[in-house]
């Protein structure tokens, strides 16, 4: 199917309908339909990553804020409280309930909001359409409605913070009974219903954007883009989007069992515990097992919907960056294709501890050190990439290398905790909040900020400033090793995640020191992130402008388009593309862009 | 030119949202796939009574597979252009639609009459798990049944003529997909418990 017809398929079913939408393109744009209730991929990409910024913002806030309860848990903020209020803060210091609050909701916003929608949901809008040569979506209208989900999910969440008992409080994971009972803790009462609502809403925000990532790669690559021909970004988003589509209707089905035990009284996750004043519930044979299992199901291939992207734009900047080709093409995809399986063999590995048979235990395991194989590939090939290449170390180039380096160090820790036996003792402790920070949190934020430097001059057709880049680059590394790298330490002395106050714990007294150190380091890095934020609106409008279409002297179609793309990306024919995206310095030349054709002495890939 | 264009490219590749509905379909399918397998690990837990199925829902899985039947005869009908007959045929699956979404709703009515506790304190998860899957259900067929009105009525729009039979073939896959899912959850539910 051709890309005019797409595009005004996408709009309209009828043919007629699509030649009215086209039109209405062209000519004339109100403010609303441009940047408002806009059905371009482009602007769609725009919001999705400013909203991710803003919710960056609030969620790296209030790490901030919990880290001052971990690091000074002696000291009284009176400024906060006026600042706040006395829900948080009370007598200067962050209340129990008010932490609670804070861990999961910062929790919830960093995995969904950010690393899910900002990082996915802008580069995948953003780039699948450029790089398969499209002139949209499979259905430009999906992809708004998917926007507006996501918008309406976050407000949502956000007025959870306003209401009178706090947000939810349970844990981002949303453990029943803490989630399904409403007497469980103050967060549980309509927080939690907030909170539910808006992960639905996120659901299906996801839904629809993946659907559309799926079709479009699929369906609309321009001539000659053959699926082996594609960058690995698209492929990283394709299987990205893929997982999600498959595990983000699982995790809906859990939350409907959940709504049922919280508003219908059935007890699929709820038996007859005894609570403290209100007595033994009327609830009979439900298991908060279950909830995990069907939590998990999502929960595990969520990390890699995080992480998948950010492996493929490293891909990518890294090849670009480097003048080399990407070291075994193939073998990135295959692994890529083995982690996207394996992602949905491994949940209990979450679930060790939780009474699961340990015969059940060894298989988890088994298949959970099993993505060491695909990982590692992914890791030599970028460092084969590296090796020998003619490196430009451009502020994107930077954040790819600082991510593979991330992805090494989390990585490795990922094997310990893979292994059910190690995990009795690590299970719940500082390792592992280290281990999944470096390894999906911090490194997928580098994949993004990676993504954003490198793709910033398309987006906005100027550059952002490099000074600034630079020193938020090597702020960022170093604190992000300097925050979570002594977390390992804590973690195997067995201090355990989620405690309000480790002062009053003999054998974590020891740790007060370094609680300071790493709470003080995560004020400076934070503090580093508003230097990006800076540099990010300042220089959409102030930013040194492009002059050339193709800055980087990249090869991908993205590049081929006006420096200023309107919607439908290309002015006349959608270019042909002739071989494959990585001819970096063949035959004598530094790159050969896609879109030439192969030549009679040359040899193709 | 485009309609050119269309027609030409159609018999090579898939429409892009035939595409979208097939995928949503497999979406669909893990969610119906987490609750039935979420119903078996409860099964196998204590405290699972044996609730009998309404021999109601019997009689709706005949209706839901006749209106599948309309629904093949209308897309044929409006592929042969017979506006008419196709115009009835929508009408009859709209109201079988209904009619099974009616069907349900009495056939938890009964099981709530023969002392079944569905839901609410003292419920057991054997039948709170029939509301919720069946539940969810219907409201896939009650979607089904405003997607074929929106197509009905927009094939007789009268400022722009459609002959693209794209979104009532969409139409008709979901709604063979639901009627096979109710199957699939019938038999299910019916071995299973």
């Amino acid at each position: 199917m051709s890309n005019e017809i797409a595009l005004g398929a996408g709009a309209g079913l009828s043919t007629e309908l699509a030649s009215e939408h086209h039109e209405h393109h062209e000519h004339h744009q109100s403010f609303i339909t441009k940047y408002i209730f806009s059905t371009d991929h482009k602007m769609i990409s725009k919001q999705f990553l400013i909203t991710g910024i803003i919710w960056a913002f609030l969620g790296g806030l209030m790490s901030v804020l919990f880290r001052l309860q971990l690091g000074y848990p002696d000291s009284h903020f009176y400024w906060l409280q006026d600042v706040l209020g006395k829900f948080w803060v009370e007598d200067g210091r962050i209340t129990p309930q008010a932490y609670y609050a804070l861990v999961t909701i910062h929790g919830t916003v960093m995995v969904f909001f950010v690393l899910t929608a900002g990082l996915s949901g802008t580069f995948a809008n953003f780039l699948i359409p450029l790089q398969i040569g499209a002139r949209d979506m499979a259905s430009p209208f999906m992809n708004m409605l998917s926007y507006w989900f996501f918008l309406a999910a976050g407000l949502v969440m956000l007025s959870s913070l306003f209401v009178e008992t706090g947000p939810f409080s349970g844990g981002w994971v949303a453990y029943a009974p803490l989630s399904a009972l409403r007497d469980a803790s103050p967060g549980s009462k309509s927080g939690m219903d907030l909170w539910l609502i808006s992960i639905i809403l996120f659901v299906v925000s996801s839904l629809l954007g993946g659907l559309n990532y799926i079709a479009t790669i699929l369906n609309m690559r321009t001539k000659g883009m053959s699926m082996t021909r594609l960058p690995l970004t698209i492929w990283a988003l394709f299987f990205t989007a893929v997982i999600g589509v498959l595990s983000f209707p699982v995790l809906f089905s859990g939350f409907i069992l959940l709504i049922f035990d919280r508003n219908f009284g059935t007890s699929f996750y709820l038996s007859d515990i005894f609570i403290n004043g209100v007595g033994a519930l009327p609830n009979e044979g439900g298991t908060a097992i279950l909830y995990q299992h069907l939590f998990w199901f999502l929960g595990h291939p969520e990390v890699y919907i995080v992480l998948l992207p950010a492996m493929g734009m490293a891909s990518e900047i890294m090849s670009v960056n480097a003048r080399k080709p990407i070291f075994g093409y193939m073998a990135m995809i295959g692994s890529l294709f083995a982690i996207c399986i394996l992602s949905f063999l491994v949940w209990a590995h979450h679930m060790f501890v939780s009474g699961l048979n340990p015969f059940v235990g060894s298989v988890f395991v088994l298949l959970t050190l099993l993505i060491a194989v695909p990982s590692a590939i992914k890791v030599f090939n970028w460092l084969t990439t590296l090796w020998r290449g003619n490196i430009r170390f451009t502020p994107g180039m930077l954040f790819t290398i600082g991510f593979v380096s991330l992805f090494i160090s989390g990585g490795l820790t990922g094997i310990w905790l893979g292994d059910s036996a190690l995990d009795i003792h690590l299970h719940d402790t500082y390792f592992v909040i280290a281990h999944f920070h470096l390894v999906m949190g911090v490194a997928s934020m580098f994949g993004m900020f990676a993504g954003i430097y490198h793709w910033f001059p398309k987006m906005y057709g100027r550059y952002m400033n490099n000074t600034l880049a630079y020193i938020h680059f090597w702020i960022t590394l170093a604190g992000a090793y300097l925050i979570f790298w002594p977390m390992h330490y804590e973690g195997l002395a067995g201090m355990p995640r989620r405690y309000y106050d480790y002062s009053s714990w003999e054998s974590f007294k020891q740790f007060a020191e370094l609680n300071r150190f790493i709470s003080t380091v995560v004020i400076i890095t934070f503090a580093t992130q508003l230097l990006f934020i800076f540099n990010f609106f300042y220089s959409i409008f102030k930013g040194r402008k492009v002059t050339t279409k193709n800055p980087w002297g990249a090869n991908t179609l993205e590049w081929t388009t006006p420096i200023n793309p309107g919607h439908g990306n290309w002015e006349g024919e959608i270019p042909e593309v002739h071989r494959w995206a990585y001819d970096y310095n063949k035959d004598g030349r530094e790159f050969i862009p896609q879109t030439e054709p192969v030549g009679a002495d040359e040899s193709q890939h | 030119m485009m309609a050119v264009t269309e027609t030409s490219n159609r018999s090579k590749k898939i429409h892009p949202h035939k595409f979208l509905m097939w995928m949503g379909i497999g979406s669909i399918c893990m969610m119906f796939a987490g609750l039935t397998s979420a119903y078996i690990v409860k099964r196998n837990q204590a405290n699972w009574e044996d609730v009998q199925l309404s021999p109601v829902f019997l009689y709706s899985t005949f209706v839901i597979i006749i209106s599948s039947i309309t629904m093949y005869l209308a897309l044929r009908a409006f592929k042969a252009r017979q506006m008419l007959q196709y115009k009835n045929l929508i009408t009859i699956t709209v109201i079988l639609g209904l009619v099974f979404a009616y069907l349900q709703y009495i056939g938890f009515k009964g099981m709530a009459n023969h002392g079944v506790l569905l839901i609410g304190p003292g419920s057991n998860a054997a039948a709170s798990f029939l509301v919720v899957i069946i539940g969810l259900h219907v409201l896939h067929v009650l979607g089904g049944v405003v997607a074929l009105l929106i197509t009905f009525f927009r094939a007789f729009r009268t400022k722009v003529k459609s002959y693209s039979p794209v979104p009532i073939e969409i139409v008709s896959t979901y709604w063979h997909f639901v009627d096979i899912l109710w199957i699939y959850l019938y038999i299910f539910l019916y071995v299973a418990r």
